[in-house]
């Protein structure tokens, strides 16, 4: 049973690597459909064997095991090896994963319909998932690590898929430089539990933690818990991938890449990265009190700060960046509270709802003729009737509405409320407190900005019928100091395609792209219900395993589920439902209010508008500083120092002694003559000295 | 001693005396008419005298001033085939510029048996003798084309300086004899090892600057860029090789030999002589247009790191031959693709002229490519080999600043190699090359392939016969 489960889980990672290489290597050759179906089947049966596993795992009895693939490293003490670590955590992580990248290959089919370099795009794609599932089913440190760096090369591709477009390609090196600050952290982490421990090896790490725990490590004169340094070095690694406050300047730029490359890394799997690792991670995290509560804060201020960036945005890509920027924050303070368990529900229905949004909003751009400022669309609902259906589900779902005490309401009700709750419970420290409330908080402004979202893109004026007059120039109009059309040369065709000619009216996607939103959608409806016994409810304890540590004194969850004031259950729905209703008032009853404010231009409107400054300041201190260092290091240390003492210097002076010798061979005899006899005098003065 | 086996022992210089006799007799009955029949024989009684060596045994005749070991069989085999490789190249050469006489290939045979008396010397005399008999033959060789203004100055120059150096020699051998009281230097070590004094010390360093001399190394090497650029090609080729290599052996065993007590003295001398050489070498090439002067500074430079291999000592000894085989290799090579290039029957002597040569002889192209990487010292061709075991004997006695400052030296001589490559893959053709003669191409070809590949075969075999060779000498 056990070896053919090996066999199983085996082919379910290594699937996507295999499509990735044949259509990397032999795409152009093979053609764009065969590229297509060879990717997209592959993952079709990861996903197949992924769902086996998970079932096998949640109501099968199967043990938690590791396969061990290839040995990696083995140096001294130094041991890593290629393995698959199947246990509650992977098994979820392997079905969101494949479930949400194999809708995302179908759902591209339809949506990348018209670009030239599909094969490019699906092996990418897939390249990106083997990443993913190699990061989520690591046994050690090495290969998280491997993972982690192999999604981040693969969103660096793909967020510069459109490399003609200047913006995407400067997107995806921000995304990438940011993700290095990330990852160096994570490296020094890595380095520091081999350095107090001996091992990276999960299973031979964790058992050993409790017996460190007070150890400190002297610095300077200062003594850190060398325990705490570890985690919050790991935490910074994990601050970067999923994109949270400080490190979160690059996820808003990631919408450069293709709308289904936002859904499936910049949304549902890779930036949950960094919250899956702190799960992960937990018997660490449990003995880390300082970096948990670093963890903590970290993610409710994120959650509010991205909340409130989110209801000025125009563009609906972005929108949805900074609501998963805010999501993500809700998942880290809950496990940083130490509510692990419900921190992971978060992510996997969080996973579906997100994906979702992404997917629709890629068939509203795609049925505007890639428009994506909200305040150029509207009244949307009539022409895409699906589309709006599905974005409504996704909006309840992560708004989290649902009626407390009952099992009635979208999945964002199931798990929202037990990160809630579990801040509550956690409410005698600071940081609890402070989770609680800026959860409420942004728990309003998510709401607001959600329907807010739909509000502009489905309902009131066209804005999009009196742009007509314009023709094609909207594709290229500037929206917030980027090009926010998709580029040109996807353009080429298009109308053709649709047989619209140059009529703009907006149209239903073709259905390769609307089975995947709809499947989705299910999970939407249906993922808080169906799993919340096992993720946080009675079976919690059997299905989580061993795969979560929880310390002695952590009650957390099972605070959490005995809060006595009902106002703490009442309250998200409260908020939610006043959030809604702000945004109908704003963007439905008085639709001209919003414009008249945004005219206003007020200090709080442009404080939120861009985005509280961070880009700016980034740029005028880090950027800046390090183009001054660059330009210190490059103009006067290696030209002016290293060039000219070393390699330019020492030329010019060989030069210039074989100048001066050359000058000494006369070609007279006397003189060779007479450097003999200097020679042969000292020598024999050398020989004199050396021998008294 | 039995004369029997004196005579047994001194087998391959026999055959070189007796046959060049006789040859010389054959010879001027026939004529100049009957040069390629003369380099034919001299060939065979070198190709003789080889094998002679070859399977020769050890031992010392002639009171111990013929001295035939290891180290004198190895460099006597060596030096007899590039005698035969520059007979060939010689008469090819000198046929075509219609300068060719039968005493040519004799002088050859004339100069090799000097180089194998100077390896097995065994006292001050017999060194003297065997300089001289060298020394002698390689004066005319250099003036052959006496008619040329050029070659008579390379001659001319040779013979003046060479003649200074032969005095300070003597004078340096006089000294010695007179402060040990002996000529045979197993009698000078014992003697200086009893009664050392300044006399003595300077006897040797006399001995050491009349040796350097004929290595050509810094500061006794003026005359060699001089008299490489006049002296006729294959002449150079062969001033470049076996006579070095012969001279370096001759100084190897006069100093561990002779002077093995005093090996803290003369070491410092040596040491001195290897730094000023490879450095005068590497700094002197740069400037060169001349493809000639520039091949005369890489042999200064090459006998600065041979004169390393002797500071190192006994360790020193196998590291030396194997360089020697090795440099005579791509030295000869390298004279060879200049004579094979020519342009309008004009000899390709600037280093301009090789500008662009990938585009007009892609085959010497590449012989000069392998060529140059391997002087430069680029793994895996020859010429890093030769440097692996010079530098890794130099370390293995302690000398690692010395093999440091090489290494620096050669890093700098690789700029000159490079420009060649530069030059012939990178740059405009200056116009269509000749086609080359038979003999240079293959002789050309052979020795690029032995650079690389030829070279790993060849140094599983010969240097544990280069280690053996080595075993005992000097005591």
């Amino acid at each position: 049973m056990l070896s053919d489960m090996s066999t199983v889980v085996t082919l379910a990672v290594f699937a996507p690597i295999v499509g990735a290489a044949i259509v990397g290597g032999f795409g152009r050759w093979l053609g764009n459909i065969p590229s297509q179906a060879i990717t997209t089947g592959l993952l079709f049966v990861a996903c197949a064997l992924s769902w086996f596993t998970f079932i096998q795992h949640t109501w099968g009895g199967m043990e938690d095991f590791t396969v061990t693939v290839l040995p990696f490293i083995n140096i001294g003490t130094f041991h890593s090896a290629w393995s698959i670590r199947i246990d509650a955590l992977s098994s979820t992580m392997l079905i969101v994963v494949t479930s949400v990248s194999s809708l995302v290959h179908l759902y591209s089919w339809g949506y990348m319909s018209e670009d030239p370099s599909r094969p490019r795009f699906f092996a990418y794609l897939s390249l990106f998932t083997f990443a993913m599932l190699m990061l989520v089913t690591a046994a050690d440190f090495m290969q998280l690590f491997f993972g982690w760096e192999g999604v981040g090369l693969a969103s660096y591709l793909l967020i510069g898929f459109w490399f003609q477009k200047e913006s995407a390609s400067s997107a995806a090196i921000k995304a990438f430089v940011v993700n290095r600050v990330g990852d160096f952290g994570f490296a020094l982490g890595i380095m520091t539990v081999y350095w107090q421990f001996g091992t990276i090896n999960f299973h031979e790490l964790f058992p050993m933690i409790a017996a460190h725990q007070g150890q400190t490590w002297e610095f300077l004169g200062q003594s850190f818990s060398a325990l705490d340094l570890a985690a919050f070095l790991l935490f910074i690694g994990a601050m970067g991938k999923s994109a949270q406050f400080f490190l979160h300047t690059w996820l808003p730029d990631a919408m450069e890449g293709p709308t289904p490359v936002s859904a499936l890394i910049h949304a549902a799997t890779m930036v949950t990265a960094g919250v899956y690792m702190v799960c992960l991670l937990s018997p660490l995290f449990e003995y880390a009190p300082v970096a948990k509560m670093i963890v903590a804060y970290i993610g409710a201020i994120t959650a509010i700060f991205a909340a409130s960036i989110g209801f000025t945005q125009n563009d609906i890509k972005r929108v949805i960046a900074y609501s998963t920027c805010s999501q993500l924050g809700y998942m880290f303070f809950a496990a940083g509270v130490g509510a692990y368990q419900a921190a992971m529900f978060h992510l996997f229905t969080h996973a579906f709802f997100k994906a979702l949004l992404f997917l629709g909003a890629g068939s509203v751009i795609h049925g505007m003729h890639h428009e994506q400022d909200m305040r150029k669309m509207g009244g949307l609902w009539k022409y895409l009737p699906i589309t709006y259906g599905v974005m409504t589900i996704g909006t309840i779902a992560i708004t989290g509405l649902g009626i407390p005490e009952t099992q009635f309401g979208f999945a964002g009700f199931f798990s929202k409320d037990a990160i809630i709750e579990s801040a509550w419970a956690a409410h005698n420290t600071p940081q609890g407190m402070f989770a609680f409330c800026m959860g409420i908080a942004a728990a309003l402004l998510t709401s607001f900005y959600s329907w807010r979202l739909i509000a502009m893109t489905f309902h009131g004026k066209k804005h999009w019928e009196h742009n007509e007059a314009h023709g094609h120039d909207h594709h290229h109009e500037v929206i917030d100091g980027h090009d926010a059309s998709e580029p040109a040369h996807d353009d080429h065709g298009h109308d053709d395609h649709h047989g619209h000619g140059h009529d703009h009216k907006p149209h239903e996607s073709p259905w390769v792209m609307l089975v995947p939103i709809c499947l989705l959608a299910v999970g939407a409806v249906f993922a808080g219900v169906g799993f919340a016994p096992y993720f946080i409810g009675e079976h919690a304890q059997e299905f989580w395993g061993h795969a979560i540590f929880t310390g002695p004194t952590n009650h957390i969850m099972h605070e959490a589920h005995e809060i006595e004031e009902m106002w703490v259950k009442l309250a998200p729905l409260a908020v939610t439902l006043l959030g809604m209703l702000l945004a109908w008032y704003y963007y439905i009853a008085r639709p001209n209010l919003p414009k008249q404010m945004a005219a206003k231009d007020g200090p709080v409107y442009n404080f939120l508008y861009h985005k509280w400054y961070f880009d700016e300041v980034y740029q005028a201190t880090f950027v800046k500083l390090t183009k001054i260092l660059g330009d210190f290091f490059w103009k006067v240390l290696d030209i002016k120092i290293i060039d000219n003492l070393g390699p330019n210097g020492a030329a010019w002076t060989a030069l210039k002694s074989a100048k001066n010798l050359v000058k000494t061979q006369t070609g007279y005899v006397y003189h060779y003559a007479f450097a003999m006899f200097l020679g042969v005098v000292g020598l024999l003065t050398y020989v004199f000295w050396l021998v008294h | 001693m039995d004369f029997n086996l004196a005579l047994h022992l001194g087998l391959p210089e026999t055959i070189l005396a007796v046959s060049s006799l006789l040859i010389l007799v054959f010879g001027a009955f026939r004529g100049d008419k009957g040069m390629i029949s003369v380099s034919a024989l001299c060939g065979v009684a070198l190709i003789a005298a080889a094998f002679a060596a070859a399977f020769g045994h050890q031992g010392a005749a002639f009171g111990g001033s013929f001295i035939v070991d290891g180290v004198a069989l190895f460099a006597k085999v060596a030096i007899y085939i590039a005698a035969v490789f520059i007979i060939v190249l010689g008469q090819g050469y000198f046929d075509r510029v219609g300068a060719g006489r039968f005493e040519l290939p004799i002088l050859i045979l004339l100069a090799a048996l000097g180089m194998s008396l100077m390896v097995s010397a065994g006292d001050l005399i017999s060194l003297y003798v065997g300089l001289e008999l060298q020394s002698l033959a390689l004066y005319v060789l250099a003036a052959f084309r006496r008619d040329d203004a050029k070659s008579s100055e390379a001659g001319l120059k040779y013979f003046v300086l060479g003649a200074l150096s032969s005095g300070l020699l003597l004078y340096g051998a006089s000294l010695v004899y007179g402060f040990a009281g002996s000529m045979n230097f197993h009698d000078i070590a014992q003697s200086a090892t009893t009664n050392l004094n300044v006399g003595l010390i300077f006897g040797l360093v006399f001995v050491i600057c009349g040796l350097a001399f004929k290595v050509s190394a810094a500061p006794f090497h003026m005359w060699t860029p001089d008299v490489y650029e006049g002296a006729p090609t294959p002449i150079v080729a062969f001033f470049a090789g076996a006579p070095k290599f012969a001279a370096m052996v001759l100084f190897a065993r006069v100093l561990q030999t002779g002077f093995a007590a005093q090996a803290d003295q003369w070491r410092q001398v040596v040491l001195v002589l290897a730094v000023l050489s490879f450095v005068i070498g590497a700094l002197g090439g740069l400037m060169q247009k001349d493809i000639k002067r520039l091949l005369a500074y890489s042999s200064i430079a090459n006998m600065g790191y041979a004169l390393l291999a002797i500071a190192a000592g006994a360790v020193g000894i196998p590291a030396l031959l194997i360089f020697f085989v090795l440099y005579m290799v791509d030295t000869l090579g390298l004279f060879t693709v200049q004579m094979a290039l020519s342009r309008k029957g004009e000899p390709v002597t600037r280093i301009d002229s090789l500008a662009g040569l990938s585009k007009t002889n892609m085959p010497m192209t590449i012989v000069l490519t392998i060529l140059c990487l391997s002087v430069l010292g680029m793994p895996p061709f020859s010429g890093f080999w030769a440097k692996y075991f010079v530098f890794g004997a130099a370390i293995t006695s302690g000398l690692w600043q010395f093999a440091a400052a090489g290494l620096v030296a050669s890093v700098v001589a690789a700029f000159y190699y490079l420009r060649i490559l530069k030059l012939m893959w990178f740059d405009v053709p200056a116009g269509d090359m000749d086609k080359s003669p038979l003999e240079t191409r293959w002789i050309a070809y052979a020795a690029a392939a032995f650079s690389f590949p030829v070279v790993i075969v060849f140094l599983v075999y010969v240097y544990p016969l280069a280690q053996s060779a080595a075993q005992g000498f000097g005591s």
